[in-house]
């Protein structure tokens, strides 16, 4: 594309000088009484063109790589947890460590921007969490994780929960060497977040709406929001919970067995 | 604003390179951005100008070509345009698609002294 006009013409050839090398039927309309400070030496000392090639994000893959290796060597399900603010992803999650406790290794990684209220809360019940804080930080990233593995004793056939960011865009960039992405909406959100925020419902193996006991006060139509992700990604499994009074949690946790049980069989 | 994290991974792989293939000044940048990508292009560009500054990119110029999105629809046995995720196939309006092209967020080339 040009970008001293916008119009868009295509790969631009370059050698040397980057040319303006299409036609224009139009002026710019900048005219040149100053200078633009760049030489004009094509020779020896002039520019050249390097070709790299290269995923943007290749650096986190490599390293989403790696924390994969480590969660299949020993047998770690890795599960990133993903949803806007307020969907009710910790309260779910407290209730899972605690129930699961007793039946398999649980480890926890929070992240927020700040404060560790999350890992204190699954502290209490009394699963270790290790708090990542990101700043500034929309998202988690796989270095992240790597180095918060550092201070973690990952136990055999264990799972790992990652409690991302609340924010339904950012995080979907980042591959965190989770076995699965699991995306949380609950029913005081409106029931169109599929296709308000795709790229976190096309990553997804798992979409689970929460809050579900709040269903007979909440104009939310759980059909539409299925079809919808479904529109999004047509093989995402979908499971309805309340994180509350407990009802659906018995399917999430024959999902999570089922998903550990997969990891162990095929590596 | 996960563009930010994006485009300062950008300058981390030029810094790489210039040190990799001896060049000390980035002058263009050649990026490839999906339609179906987590990408907007207009952050990417304001993200890039902001963090340049002071490094060996600075003032460079950054030229973003558009791949546009392809999926393969299951109804109709064949590779089909979608300009952006959720829509349907244009032939059959269906949404049994697998995306095949437009998720690209690469850098390709760089003009370099």
């Amino acid at each position: 594309m040009c970008t001293t006009c916008g119009c868009g013409q295509g790969d631009v050839t370059i050698n040397g000088e980057v040319p303006h090398g299409h036609a224009h039927t139009h002026n710019h309309n900048h005219n040149h009484n100053h200078n633009h400070n760049h030489d004009h030496d094509h020779g020896a000392g002039g520019s050249r063109i390097v070709e790299i090639e290269q995923d943007i994000l290749s650096a986190n893959d490599h390293m989403a790589m790696h924390n994969r290796q480590d969660f299949a060597r020993f047998g770690v399900l890795a599960l990133n947890l993903v949803s806007s603010p307020g969907s009710g992803k910790t309260s779910l999650l407290v209730r899972t460590a605690s129930e699961l406790a007793d039946k398999m290794p649980i480890h926890v990684i929070e992240g927020d921007q700040q404060t560790s209220l999350d890992a204190e809360r699954i502290r209490q019940t009394g699963v270790a969490a290790v708090q990542v804080n990101t700043g500034k930080g929309c998202h988690l990233d796989a270095d992240m994780i790597s180095r918060a593995i550092q201070n973690m004793q990952l136990e055999k056939s264990g799972v790992l929960f990652i409690e991302n960011v609340g924010n339904l865009v950012c995080p979907a960039a980042f591959d965190l060497g989770e076995a699965a992405r699991v995306v949380i909406l609950s029913v005081t959100e409106g029931e169109d977040k599929p296709l308000k925020y795709p790229d976190m419902f096309l990553s997804a193996k798992l979409m689970i709406i929460n809050k579900c006991d709040l269903l007979a006060y909440v104009p939310f139509d759980v059909e539409k929001c299925v079809e919808y992700a479904r529109r999004i990604n047509p093989q995402i499994e979908v499971l309805q919970v309340s994180a509350l009074n407990g009802d659906g949690l018995g399917e999430w946790y024959e999902w999570i067995a089922a998903q550990s049980e997969m990891l162990q069989r095929d590596g | 604003m996960h563009e930010l994290a994006i485009t300062e991974g950008i300058l981390r792989i030029m810094e790489d390179q210039a040190r990799q293939q001896n060049f000390s000044k980035v002058k263009t940048v050649w990026l490839e951005i999906g339609e179906l990508s987590h990408l907007n292009r207009e952050a990417i560009s304001f993200c890039f100008r902001a963090v340049i500054k002071g490094s060996i990119a600075e003032g460079a110029k950054l030229e973003i070509a558009h791949v546009p999105g392809k999926a393969w629809c299951e109804q109709c046995d064949r590779i089909v345009e979608l300009s952006k995720l959720g829509d349907s196939c244009p032939i059959c309006g269906g949404f049994e698609l697998q995306i095949k092209d437009g998720q690209e967020m690469r850098i390709c080339k760089l003009e370099v002294v």
